[in-house]
C-alpha cells in the first residue's frame, strides 16, 4: 500500500502557466490554478457566472443527467442572496452545543462498532454511514432515514465505472420528491418543512426550488465528507505521532481540521461560465466556455502556504479555500468542521493506532492531470486503547 | 488584562474584558453577534472581520501580508480592517473600540 500522500499534480503549470486545460464532455474548461486568481475569480460574479445551464458549473459536467437547478449554488447575485438568507441559519445549526452533543453520540457508537473489528473497509462500513447518520442531524429527519441513504451506495451520482449515472440522480431525485410531499401533508421540523413554510420576496418557494436545495445538500455533502472522513483516519494511521499530539493538546482539533481539509481538498474544483471574453493569467479565455476554480491546487501555492505539501497540524495562518471563496462559500461547512473535529477528538481518545491493511486509490482524471482525492475502498484495522 | 469593545452591526457595545488568546476567541466565547470565527483562527474564513477605531489603529497594527490578502476581496473593507483572529490581546490593546463588519 502507497503512502498516504496526495500529491499536488498542478505545481508546475501553476507555477509556469497559472491555468490548466481540460476538455470536460466536449466543453472546455480552463483551470484557474493560482490561490490568488482563484480568489479573483470566485469573487468576480459579473464575468464568471454561477446561474448557467443547470449542472454546467459541475466538473464532469451534469447537465446530460440533471434539470433541477441546484439553489443557491446555481444561481448569482442578489438572487443567490435572496434564497442563500432563507436557508443559512439553518446551515449555521452544528453551531450550536445540542447538536454537537448528538453528532459526537453518532460518532462514538459508530467507531465502537468498528474498532473491535479485525478489520474495517473505512469507505463503505464507516465513512458512508458516518456521512449519512449526520445527514439526518443537518435536515432534522429521523435517524431511520440514513439506512435508505446509505443502501444508494457511496456516490449519488455515480456509480463504479461510470462517472455520470442517470439512473442514480433519479433514485435521488424521486425520494426527494416524495420527502417534499411527505412535508406538505405533513409537516414536522424538518428541512423540507422550513423550506415549505419559506418565501423569496413574498412568494413562497416552489416544490422545484426546494428540490434545487436538497439535490444541493444531498450531493455537495456526500463524496466530500466521505473523502475527508477516509482520508483524515488514513493520515493518522501513517502518523501516529500526530494521533498522540492530539491526545497530549486537544485543543488544536481546529487548526488540525483546517490544516486536513487544506491538504485534503475534498472538492477538487467548481466551475463558472465566462460571460465575456477576458483574460486569467494572460490567457484568453471566451464567452461561453467554462472555467474552474481549482481550490485543490490554490491551497498547494507556495506563494501563501510555507511547505504546501506538508501536512503541520498546528499551522497558524491557513488561508485554505477548502470550502470555496466568497458568495458562494461552502454551506455545508460548519457542518463539516463539526464532523472532522468530533471524528479526530473521538478517534484520539479511542485509539492506540490504525494500520492499513490495502485498498484502492481514487484517482480524478482532470486532462493532463491526476488526482487522488480519496480511496474507492480502504481496510484497516483499529487497535484500541486499553482502560487500565 | 485588557478591555475591548465591540460595536455589532445594530449598534450595541459590549465591553469585554481579556488576558490572552486572539480577539476573535473573546468575541466568540461572549457571543459577540457578527463574529463567528467559523475556522477556528487560521485566517481562512473572514467571519471575524472588524473595523479598528481610527486612534487605535496604530496600537493594534497593520495586517500581516496574508490577512491584507484576505481582506483585499472580503466585503465592507476599509482601510481599518482586520480580522480579529490575528489580534492577540495584550495590555498593550487596552481599551480599544473595534466595529464589527457587515
Amino acid at each position: 500500500m502507497k503512502k498516504n500522500l496526495i500529491e499536488d499534480p498542478f505545481e508546475k503549470e501553476r507555477e509556469e502557466k497559472g491555468i490548466g486545460e481540460m476538455n470536460d464532455q466536449n466543453d472546455q474548461v480552463t483551470m484557474v490554478l493560482r490561490h490568488r486568481d482563484v480568489r479573483k475569480c470566485a469573487h468576480n460574479w459579473k464575468d464568471y457566472t454561477s446561474a448557467a445551464k443547470p449542472g454546467r458549473i459541475v466538473i464532469p459536467s451534469e447537465v446530460n443527467i440533471r434539470e433541477t437547478r441546484q439553489i443557491p449554488f446555481e444561481l448569482d447575485p442578489p438572487k443567490h442572496g435572496q434564497y442563500r438568507k432563507v436557508i443559512e441559519e439553518w446551515f449555521r445549526r452544528p453551531l450550536k452545543e445540542d447538536y454537537q452533543e448528538k453528532l459526537k453520540s453518532q460518532i462514538e457508537l459508530l467507531l465502537d462498532e468498528v474498532i473491535d473489528l479485525e478489520q474495517v473497509e473505512l469507505v463503505h462500513d464507516f465513512a458512508l454511514k458516518l456521512q449519512s447518520r449526520a445527514l439526518t442531524l443537518l435536515l432534522n429527519t429521523p435517524f431511520e432515514e440514513s439506512e435508505t441513504w446509505i443502501s444508494w451506495g457511496t456516490h449519488v451520482f455515480r456509480s463504479e465505472g461510470e462517472a455520470l449515472d442517470g439512473d442514480k440522480a433519479n433514485i435521488l431525485y424521486d425520494y426527494i420528491d416524495k420527502e417534499i410531499k411527505r412535508a406538505e401533508l405533513n409537516p414536522t421540523d424538518d428541512l423540507y418543512s422550513m423550506l415549505l413554510a419559506s418565501a423569496v420576496e413574498g412568494k413562497k418557494l416552489t416544490h422545484e426550488e426546494i428540490k434545487g436545495v436538497l439535490v444541493l445538500t444531498f450531493a455537495g455533502g456526500r463524496d466530500t465528507v466521505i473523502n475527508a472522513v477516509t482520508n483524515t483516519i488514513a493520515y493518522f494511521a501513517e502518523h501516529p505521532e500526530s494521533l498522540t499530539h492530539i491526545k497530549e493538546e486537544p485543543e488544536i482539533v481546529g487548526k488540525a481540521v483546517e490544516e486536513l481539509l487544506r491538504y485534503f481538498s475534498p472538492l477538487t474544483q467548481i466551475g463558472r461560465v465566462v460571460k465575456t471574453d477576458s483574460h486569467i493569467c494572460e490567457h484568453a479565455v471566451k464567452a461561453d466556455t467554462r472555467i474552474g476554480l481549482c481550490w485543490a491546487s490554490a491551497n498547494r501555492d507556495a506563494q501563501v502556504f510555507e511547505n504546501p505539501n506538508e501536512i503541520d497540524l498546528t499551522r497558524k495562518m491557513n488561508p485554505h479555500v477548502a470550502f470555496g471563496f466568497g458568495t458562494h462559500n461552502c454551506l455545508g461547512a460548519s457542518h463539516a468542521r463539526q464532523i472532522l473535529r468530533i471524528l479526530v477528538l473521538a478517534i484520539a481518545s479511542k485509539v492506540e493506532s490504525i494500520e492499513v491493511l490495502d485498498g484502492e486509490e481514487n484517482i480524478e482524471e482532470l486532462g493532463v492531470f491526476r488526482r487522488k482525492v480519496g480511496y474507492h475502498n480502504l481496510n484497516v484495522a483499529f487497535n484500541k486503547i486499553e482502560n487500565k | 488584562m485588557a478591555k475591548i469593545t465591540f460595536i455589532t452591526n445594530d449598534g450595541e457595545k459590549t465591553t469585554l474584558e481579556g488576558t490572552s488568546g486572539s480577539v476573535m476567541s473573546l468575541a466568540v466565547e461572549n457571543g459577540i453577534s457578527g463574529i463567528d470565527g467559523d475556522c477556528g483562527g487560521v485566517c481562512s474564513c473572514a467571519t471575524c472581520h472588524v473595523h479598528v477605531a481610527e486612534e487605535d489603529m496604530e496600537r493594534v497594527g497593520e495586517a500581516s501580508e496574508i490577512e491584507a490578502v484576505m481582506l483585499e476581496l472580503a466585503d465592507d473593507v476599509t482601510e481599518f480592517s482586520r480580522l480579529s483572529c490575528q489580534i492577540e490581546i495584550s495590555e498593550g490593546i487596552d481599551g480599544i473600540v473595534l466595529t464589527v463588519a457587515e
